[in-house]
């Protein structure tokens, strides 16, 4: 429908409902109401998906600059030559089979007065109401000398897609006996656990590949997530805690914060030091995407929402969830955005319908895949506190594998992690 | 307006009707204390699928699950008697209440068959042996039955991994399902037992 059919059908709609068949003048535009998702991400697909199971007269257009999404989860098993890019490609026509407008398209400009969305494109979108999962972008200049040219030759793979082929390209072209450096991003960002499941599955390609390659982590944070079981995996597997490692952690305490990147040597710098690079990897810090702050819904790098409908606190009538929300006792994976596109669809329809939210559930559960047949999890259940608007883990649940699995756990869950690849994206995006 | 055009409008004038009856008739209605079977269903969809449909095939499908088996296997993962990696550390952030409400939304969804792969030899021998060793707890192929999981169609590598479990000791049999099993292993041994879960892998 272009813009004028659609100004068109508002006005005969309203004319419909003027003469009586509604009869209930607050909702006078007789339409389904429109609800616009910025962003095609996991938070942003699922919302959308599940607003059209809950009620299929919600009119869900759905805008994504990207023809097709590259699901940043399994996406390290792309860098170890484990899976395929098709592996993580992910189309959209599974939502648009539900009824769903997807727009391929930048949005440029929420206006959260004239409840409209605006695209790089030139077309406006009205909404009731409107749903923002934006994911992260990065503060480039977190690690100086880094830059958004400087991601050709030393990329961040941080946002998957053209990003992690490079990464994979550079990794396939190098030497044995070569150094992979991979700086690491201070808290919060996006998949805690990510980095370092990265640094354990290059070292297994290396172990197979280029054995006589180093792994270097240079980290500003002393400690991470999963910390005990990465380093029990990779002491089983790179040996670890000898002389002869091939993956090194070098923690802020130890001069890991780098205070310079030089990408054209590929070189990073710290305090103590100064380490050339085979192949670099620079994540930097990172904030919500850039149209949450266009649109006037951050506080900090992050946007503050209510926890059981993710309504901003800035701007009503919008939600924002995902990586880029402040929900914090969550992590920031694609679990979560999974879990609060649910409770955001349902929040949003109560709304629509002048009613009250209904009580929330939300679930995270994260795979981490650290060598051959070895993986391992992170498990939380979460209520909302009404008192606090926090997100709260329900005490004696969820945690981590225990550090004294059998290697058969260990590959079970690598099982499930391959499962839950299969279930998630089926789930979020139809 | 074309004739298409002034469908739709008709067709979204009368959800809008319904839509505004919806929340004139429950305007006023007590907010729910606890999140619905809905809701809590939805947090296991990243790993079990949408409606607990899982694509699998390490993780089940627990859509249409009796309730009895659903709250029995939640109970068992919280204590330990069933085990687990991950499920235990999930089980224990529900109340008996939640599961409850869980295990009637889940038993209201159909089963999504999907195809898999599996040997079709071993599914025709096991298909006999089912029937002689399985049907009588494991009802109408395997698709219901009282207090049991439905194998009619399930995931074969998550059948194996619950096989495991029970022949490792480490999940404990009904004394029923142990005395078939003693009798299924003493007349047909490893390859009958192989044989019946392809055949429950094949069932539509």
């Amino acid at each position: 429908m272009t813009m004028i059919d659609r100004r068109t059908f508002v006005a005969l709609a309203g004319a419909a409902s003027a003469t009586g068949i509604l009869g209930a003048p607050r909702i006078a535009r007789a339409a389904g109401p429109r609800v616009v998702v910025v962003g095609g991400g996991p938070g942003g697909a699922t919302a959308a998906k599940y607003l059209r199971r809950m009620d299929p007269s919600v009119e869900v257009t759905l805008i994504e600059a990207n023809a097709d999404y590259y699901t940043c989860f399994m996406s390290n098993e792309v860098l170890a030559g484990e899976r395929a890019m098709d592996g993580i490609k992910v189309s959209f026509d599974g939502l648009r089979k539900m009824g769903i407008t997807v727009v391929h398209d930048l949005a440029t400009a929420i206006d959260g007065a004239k409840k409209t969305v605006t695209t790089k494109g030139g077309q406006t979108f009205a909404y009731d109401r409107c749903i923002v999962a934006p994911g992260i972008d990065l503060i480039y200049d977190s690690v100086p000398g880094y830059s958004t040219e400087a991601v050709e030759k030393a990329p961040h793979a941080w946002k998957a897609g053209p990003q992690t082929a490079l990464l994979r390209k550079q990794l396939e072209a190098m030497p044995d006996g070569g150094t992979f450096v991979l700086v690491a991003p201070p808290n919060p960002f996006r998949c805690p656990p990510g980095p370092y499941e990265r640094a354990s599955l290059v070292a297994h390609y290396f172990k197979q590949h280029k054995p006589k390659s180093k792994v270097i982590i240079l980290d500003p944070k002393d400690s991470f997530s999963k910390q005990k079981l990465f380093e029990q995996a990779w002491a089983k597997f790179y040996g670890f805690g000898t002389s002869n490692s091939m993956i090194e952690w070098v923690p802020g305490a130890k001069g890991g914060k780098v205070s310079k990147v030089d990408v054209a040597s590929l070189t990073a710098e710290t305090e103590l030091d100064a380490i050339k690079a085979s192949v670099l990897n620079v994540i930097p810090g990172q904030k919500a995407g850039r149209i949450a702050f266009d649109a006037g819904l951050t506080e900090g790098n992050w946007t503050p929402v209510n926890k059981k409908t993710f309504e901003s606190k800035k701007v009503a009538g919008i939600h924002v969830l995902g990586d880029a929300s402040d929900a914090a006792t969550m992590p920031k994976s694609g679990y979560s955005a999974n879990s609060q596109g649910k409770v955001t669809a349902a929040a949003v329809l109560a709304l629509l319908k002048g009613k009250e939210a209904p009580e929330p559930a939300y679930v995270n559960t994260c795979y981490s895949i650290a060598g051959k047949d070895h993986c391992f999890s992170v498990a939380g259940v979460y209520t909302y506190d009404k008192e606090k608007n926090a997100l709260t883990e329900v005490p004696g649940s969820g945690g981590l594998s225990p550090l004294d699995a059998s290697d058969a756990d260990r590959k079970r869950e690598l099982a499930y992690a391959h499962s839950w690849y299969r279930n998630i994206v089926a789930d979020s995006w139809g | 307006m074309t004739l298409s055009n002034l469908r739709l409008l008709l067709t979204v004038c009368a959800a809008g009707a319904v839509f505004a009856a919806a929340a004139l008739g429950t305007a006023g209605s007590a907010r729910a204390e606890e999140p619905s079977g809905e809701m809590l269903v939805n947090t296991c969809a990243g790993c079990h699928g949408t409606d607990g449909a899982s694509l699998g095939p390490a993780a089940p499908t627990i859509a249409s699950l009796s309730t009895e088996y659903f709250v029995l296997s939640m109970k068992g993962y919280q204590s330990g008697k069933r085990p687990s990696t991950v499920m235990a550390r999930i089980a224990k952030g529900f109340t008996d209440e939640q599961i409850k409400a869980m295990a009637a939304y889940l038993q209201s969804k159909p089963f999504v068959r999907v195809a898999q792969p599996f040997d079709a030899a071993k599914a025709k021998t096991g298909k006999a042996l089912a029937k002689k060793y399985c049907e009588s707890c494991h009802e109408n192929e395997g698709r219901t039955g009282e207090g049991v999981g439905v194998l009619a169609g399930q995931w074969l590598p998550y059948m194996e991994f619950a096989m495991a479990e029970f022949r490792s000791g480490a999940r404990e049999m009904e004394r029923r399902q142990a005395k078939k099993y003693e009798e299924l292993m003493a007349d047909h041994g490893e390859a009958g037992f192989t044989a019946i879960l392809h055949y429950y892998a094949s069932v539509k």
